[in-house]
């Protein structure tokens, strides 16, 4: 009973950290330009299916893969947010959801049509396809690796807002548009380098993901993005903490769930969102003053 | 003058409608229905939307629940149709005001937000719950049982006789919610979304209206999903699927938000424009995509605020 909970936990922190990927960026970007970007999903997808191309294709090593799969997807996002997403900033909500629902209906169909529609059986990673024993069982060494990286990124993420002086910077416009704008920050760039960062995180968790997933399909985008708002909303639109501490909950929640109340586990998890929106609509983990 | 065009075009619309009925083949039959069966799911949402002007994520919910409604009803209770689409209102509406009663507290993106977490709650149950749903296979084989009113049964068995029963359902739809929109209840409903503060000052109980405008949609949305299952004669969970919710809302917005007709040549557009362009390529999710930019980016009125504005630039 002690390994089998170990291993569910060890589970749900390993996909937890997938969810955190997508959702950091998700929520960096809401911070700062207040769109909730539906096709950061895609974003992963992308991620995940260039970094297999550079991998079956290029004949690249995995970690070269990881790096320039998502180095491509953020040109996308560049083109997405330059582009597009620039003209609907002064328009109403609506629009700007519907716009980035838009992206994901192209993107989605773009991957069917170069990558076909069918699922891709993914590669290991050489070096790290073993599995090592905790707790008297098997646990694969990849996903301990993806357990390690979570937190880097989290840690990076951090000391970039807090203690680089462009961290500030971005904090400065995501409190106050209008003032950053006045004393001489160049928010329009701002914002294109914010989107283009917040894509690449979510590449980063799809490149990550290869190895992990085992099959690549394109509902794969779709499935992650709503684990995503999800986290984001627990754990407060706009709070990188709260969507760490968020994607392990749900992580761990939905692991759980799914050993020991499989026919609920979804269920479980739309309720701990809706709770959380009803209860403290400002996210569970946000400061009380935000 | 403006009034007289509406009327003579509602006219034509309708002897349009009848004519398809009379002598279409089951093709074009088969396509005006789902045209017909979008509107009233597209027209319902747009009262909650285009007028209050709350973006719901989770009316496939609603859809799918008039579905199964009718499904359970027919399978388990009795196949008279006008009871079992009663049902799926009924219970369509039960649930929009059990979801809508905790979703009304919030606006904008918490309440996008909260409506899409409730929408797969409902998606999520129909998933699972094998015994009644039948879980991802869904519900199938529902009969079209005649309409036996007494001293009369009307046989709907065949497409051309079941169209006319949706027909006679848009056409009441579509007077009810143009009736809900020259109400006072509808122009409460637009002071909602111009300014719900001021609404609130006049001394209106903001939130109920809200509520009842969620319940009104939801109970359309219903009629939009039970109408949908006795045409189609089956329904899987994936009706509830929040992708799905996104449907009216793109319909609305290809039409023209905030105008009565727009929902309606909205569903026109979207499932003639899905027949053309299916018959060149497969990707037709990537065209409608980018018709949906295209319009978000250039035409915000849709085709009808856009042809509104061509009339009144060259009636100068």
């Amino acid at each position: 009973m002690v390994q089998s909970l170990v291993h569910v936990c060890l589970t749900g922190i390993s996909a937890g950290m997938f969810i955190w990927l997508v959702a950091s960026g998700l929520t960096l970007i809401f911070g700062v330009l207040r769109v909730l970007n539906f096709a950061h999903g895609s974003f992963y997808m992308l991620g995940a299916y260039l970094c297999y191309t550079f991998l079956r294709f290029a004949g690249v090593n995995f970690w070269l893969g990881v790096l320039l799969g998502p180095l491509v997807v953020c040109v996308v996002g560049y083109f997405m947010e330059r582009f597009l997403l620039r003209r609907v900033y002064p328009l109403e909500l609506p629009y700007q959801l519907l716009l980035t629902f838009a992206m994901v209906l192209i993107f989605d169909e773009l991957v069917k049509m170069i990558w076909g529609a069918g699922s891709i059986g993914s590669p290991t990673v050489p070096g790290l396809s073993g599995s090592v024993s905790i707790a008297g069982r098997n646990f694969p060494v990849y996903n301990l690796f993806i357990i390690a990286v979570g937190p880097l990124v989290a840690l990076g993420l951090w000391a970039m807002l807090e203690k680089l002086w462009w961290g500030r910077i971005i904090r400065a416009a995501a409190s106050d548009r209008e003032m950053a704008a006045a004393i001489g920050i160049r928010v329009p760039g701002l914002y294109t380098a914010v989107f283009v960062f917040g894509a690449w995180l979510s590449a980063l968790g799809g490149a990550l993901a290869v190895p992990y997933v085992g099959l690549l399909t394109t509902g794969m985008g779709e499935a992650i993005i709503i684990e995503a708002f999800v986290v984001v909303v627990i754990g407060g639109l706009g709070s990188l903490k709260g969507a760490f501490l968020g994607a392990l909950v749900i992580g761990l929640l939905t692991s759980f769930g799914t050993r020991f109340i499989p026919t609920l586990d979804m269920f479980l998890t739309f309720i701990l969102m809706a709770v959380v929106l009803l209860w403290r609509p400002q996210g569970f983990f946000a400061e009380a003053d935000r | 003058m403006n009034r007289w065009w509406t009327y003579i075009l509602s006219a034509l619309v309708l002897a349009l409608l009848i004519w398809i009925g009379l002598f279409s083949s089951r093709f074009v039959l088969y396509l005006s229905m789902r045209v017909m069966i979008l509107a009233i799911f597209a027209m319902g949402y747009n009262i909650l939307f285009g007028r209050t002007g709350l973006l719901s994520f989770g009316h496939a919910a609603f859809y799918a629940t008039g579905a199964y409604g009718v499904a359970l009803c027919t399978i388990h209770v009795h196949t008279h149709p006008v009871l079992a689409i009663s049902v799926g209102i009924a219970a369509a509406a039960l649930m929009a005001l059990i979801i809508g009663f905790f979703c009304v507290r919030h606006t904008e993106i918490y309440f996008a937000m909260l409506t899409l977490a409730f929408g797969m709650m409902v998606f999520s149950l129909m998933w699972n719950v094998r015994a009644v749903t039948g879980g991802d296979d869904g519900l199938s084989g529902i009969v079209r049982a005649p309409i036996n009113l007494g001293f009369i049964s009307i046989p709907i068995m065949k497409d051309s006789q079941y169209y006319f029963l949706v027909l006679f359902m848009f056409v009441l739809s579509v007077l009810l919610i143009h009736r809900i929109g020259q109400s006072p209840f509808g122009l409460v409903l637009s002071g909602i979304r111009e300014n719900h503060v001021r609404t609130e000052f006049s001394g209106l109980p903001v939130k109920r209206y809200r509520l009842a405008a969620f319940v009104i949609s939801g109970a359309f949305a219903g009629l939009a999903g039970a109408l949908a299952v006795l045409l189609e004669s089956n329904v899987t969970p994936f009706a509830a699927h929040w992708s799905r919710s996104a449907d009216p809302v793109l319909v609305s917005l290809m039409g023209g938000l905030q105008t009565f007709s727009g929902p309606l040549v909205g569903s026109v557009m979207f499932v003639v424009l899905r027949e053309v362009i299916e018959r060149f390529t497969h990707n037709w999710m990537l065209w409608f995509g980018l018709i949906l930019l295209g319009i978000i980016i250039g035409f915000r009125g849709g085709i009808v605020g856009a042809t509104a504005s061509l009339v009144k630039r060259y009636s100068k």
